[in-house]
């Protein structure tokens, strides 16, 4: 277990820069999330903490000890990888004790260590087979399996999940989070997956373009997203995004939007430094409450479509002449070409400036660029 | 309308008949004369079925029959240099090749790729070029008076197989060896222990390969070898090209066959892996 600091981190090949500076520090145990679309640099950043690919310039940290020269073996490190990467002519067993045997660990300490593996994994009549006579789940587990054997200072993951079902993936989450429970590890987790990253993480780092655009609880992130890209990656469905005018008047900033008669309200600061003019508005569909046509702040939505999926039902429709989309309960009677009649919950709306897509006012600002 | 696809179907079981009796008759021919007395085949039955069987022949051109200067003690001394440097050369040639290949689709380093193609280039420069840079190179070192020198140079001419190895292992997933390389197993050990067992169908390929090369190279073995130690083929020139009074045919073909035989034993019983070690990696990558 230990704690890990990857300090202004680059990443080129040739002319191309694939990290362009990455700062991301967490403490002993906590479970980080690296997530991002593809060519986002999230796997290769993963490769440079594993030792298999080198670093360019920055440096790495596992457990205060600087590891950029270390090789891979010597980082107390156990990796899962997304093919698994199980040796394809050895047993479960022999797969799971064969980075104890590369450490010379004595043969009787071997098999205590493998019988307790596979009995926190539940493999154990799995022993004896090999790769090819196991299921993508049984195979998933066995790769755990091999990294949990050598109980490393931390844990890599590189998109576990994506070669599972929909129902199997939803299982190994829930297990992946017990075990990171149970055994207070520090993990590094790469996915693509928003809800994988929301619901494993302590701390997510959001990529793109070899950056970090933000880097915070899911809380942080899901809530206060520093920029537009980040706002609009997280969650699902996605955020709204709609352009207004900022305005300040006695009772502190509000937002016209085109279309509607009254302002939004917004929770900025009365006192926030922020200049007039326009700004984009990030709504996220379950900020949206049904509500009576004469409650304060309420606006008017023109229903184009309804999708009900059990739970909830969204609602897509315009706002002014913008489109949104609502999700509402679906005991709340709405129909397509209906106007009905919206609360928004002002606190919640992220407001962005336009041009940079960077969010506006100090509230939760907390970007690492 | 059903008659067109039969008609097509004939043709091609009568081309198929056709190139089968063409390369079986020789094979035919050989046989039927090796089990006949030489008196028969003088008497004109050449193609018939012999009236006397007899293994005389097989017997003589393994043990009596005479190969020039160096006496009348048959194929057989020829016979077991050539499987002393054969099994070695092609099971060392093979691993090393298998080794070289595995470095070169999963190890690339600094000109690798000017490797490859330097290793490509030399699979098709003809061998005769290197033959007398080689005699006076073995002369200077003294290994003309010895097989090991025969052999080292097989050894050193089986290195383009690598290439088969090379084109095998570039599917070879890289994520098995990142993960070996976290457990802490090096180059080698994962050669060993991970790429080397999943390399069997391709083993298979060259090994049959390598063999049937290497036991049927006639110009390194004539040229190379110690003239009291030389190989099969060398033998077998030497068996033909020597006649007492006539030539002995039944003799010739027995030793023929005697000196082709190991190659078609180690296609009966790897060719099924031949087949597909050969077609490995054409359904997938």
């Amino acid at each position: 277990m230990a704690a890990l600091t990857i300090n202004n981190i680059h990443k080129r090949y040739g002319n191309a820069q694939i990290l362009q500076g990455i700062d991301l520090s967490i403490t002993d145990g906590e479970f980080l999330i690296l997530v991002g679309p593809s060519g986002c640099g999230k796997s290769t950043l993963l490769a440079m903490i594993a030792g298999l690919e080198d670093i360019s310039e920055g440096d790495i940290l596992i457990g205060g000890q600087r590891v950029n020269d270390l090789s891979p073996k010597d980082r107390d490190i156990a990796m899962v990888f997304q093919s698994y990467a199980l040796y394809p002519s050895m047993t479960v067993r022999q797969n799971i004790e064969f980075g104890l045997r590369m450490k010379k660990v004595p043969k009787a300490e071997r098999e205590t260590i493998v019988a307790r593996v596979a009995k926190t994994l539940q493999i154990e009549p799995l022993l004896g087979r090999r790769p090819a006579q196991l299921s993508g789940g049984q195979r998933q587990r066995v790769a755990m399996g091999r990294a949990l054997a050598r109980n490393p200072a931390i844990f890599l993951f590189d998109e576990p999940l994506s070669n599972l079902d929909a129902k199997l993936r939803v299982e190994m989450r829930a297990e992946i989070k017990a075990l990171h429970h149970r055994l207070k590890s520090t993990i590094v987790y790469v996915t693509h997956d928003q809800v994988e990253a929301m619901t494993l993480g302590d701390r997510i780092a959001v990529m793109k373009d070899g950056l970090v655009q933000q880097f915070g609880t899911p809380a942080e992130i899901y809530e206060r997203p520093a920029n537009m890209y980040v706002a609009g990656f997280i969650g699902s469905p996605t955020m709204n995004f709609v352009d207004a005018e900022l305005a300040r008047d006695g009772l502190g900033w509000s937002a016209r939007i085109a279309g509607l008669p009254h302002p939004v309200r917004l929770a900025l600061a009365p006192d926030e430094a922020l200049a007039e003019g326009r700004v984009t508005l990030g709504i996220r569909p379950e900020h949206f409450h049904a509500a009576q046509a004469d409650a304060p702040g309420a606006v008017q939505v023109s229903v184009d479509l309804t999708e009900p999926t059990g739970a909830d039902t969204y609602v897509a429709g315009r706002l002014g002449d913008q489109k949104v989309t609502l999700r509402c309960s679906p005991k709340h009677p709405i129909r397509p070409g209906d106007l009905a009649w919206f609360g928004i919950d002002s606190s919640a709306i992220s407001v962005f400036d336009p041009s940079t897509q960077l969010r506006i006012g100090s509230a939760g600002h907390s970007t690492s660029h | 309308m059903q008659a067109k696809p039969d008609a097509s179907r004939i043709a091609i079981h009568a081309a198929l008949l056709a190139a089968l009796l063409f390369f079986l008759l020789p094979a035919y021919f050989a046989v039927v004369n090796s089990l006949k007395p030489l008196e028969e085949i003088y008497a004109g039955n050449v193609f018939g079925l012999p009236q006397h069987w007899s293994l005389d022949a097989w017997a003589k051109a393994w043990s009596r029959a005479c190969t020039g200067a160096s006496g009348c003690t048959g194929l057989s001394r020829y016979f077991i240099n050539s499987v002393i440097v054969v099994i070695p050369t092609t099971l060392v040639g093979a691993l090393w090749g298998c080794l070289n290949g595995y470095v070169l689709a999963k190890w690339p380093f600094h000109r690798s790729n000017m490797i490859l193609f330097v290793l490509m280039f030399g699979s098709f420069v003809p061998i005769g070029l290197f033959l007398f840079p080689l005699t006076v190179i073995f002369d200077r070192l003294g290994l003309s008076t010895t097989l090991a020198g025969l052999a080292i140079v097989y050894i050193i001419y089986s290195l383009p197989c690598a290439l088969f190895f090379r084109n095998y292992f570039t599917s070879f997933p890289g994520e098995l060896i990142k993960a070996a390389r976290i457990d802490g197993a090096g180059l080698f050990r994962i050669f060993w222990m991970i790429v080397l067992p999943t390399a069997r169908p391709i083993l298979v390929v060259v090994v049959i390969m390598q063999f049937t090369h290497i036991w049927n190279d006639f110009l390194f073995a004539l040229v190379l070898a110690p003239y009291d130690s030389q190989t099969v083929t060398v033998g077998l020139n030497n068996l033909i090209n020597v006649t007492e009074e006539r030539a002995e045919y039944n003799v010739h073909m027995a030793a023929a066959l005697i000196a082709a035989l190991p190659t078609a034993l180690v296609y009966i019983f790897a060719g099924k892996h031949f087949v597909r070690g050969l077609t490995a990696g054409a359904v997938k990558g």
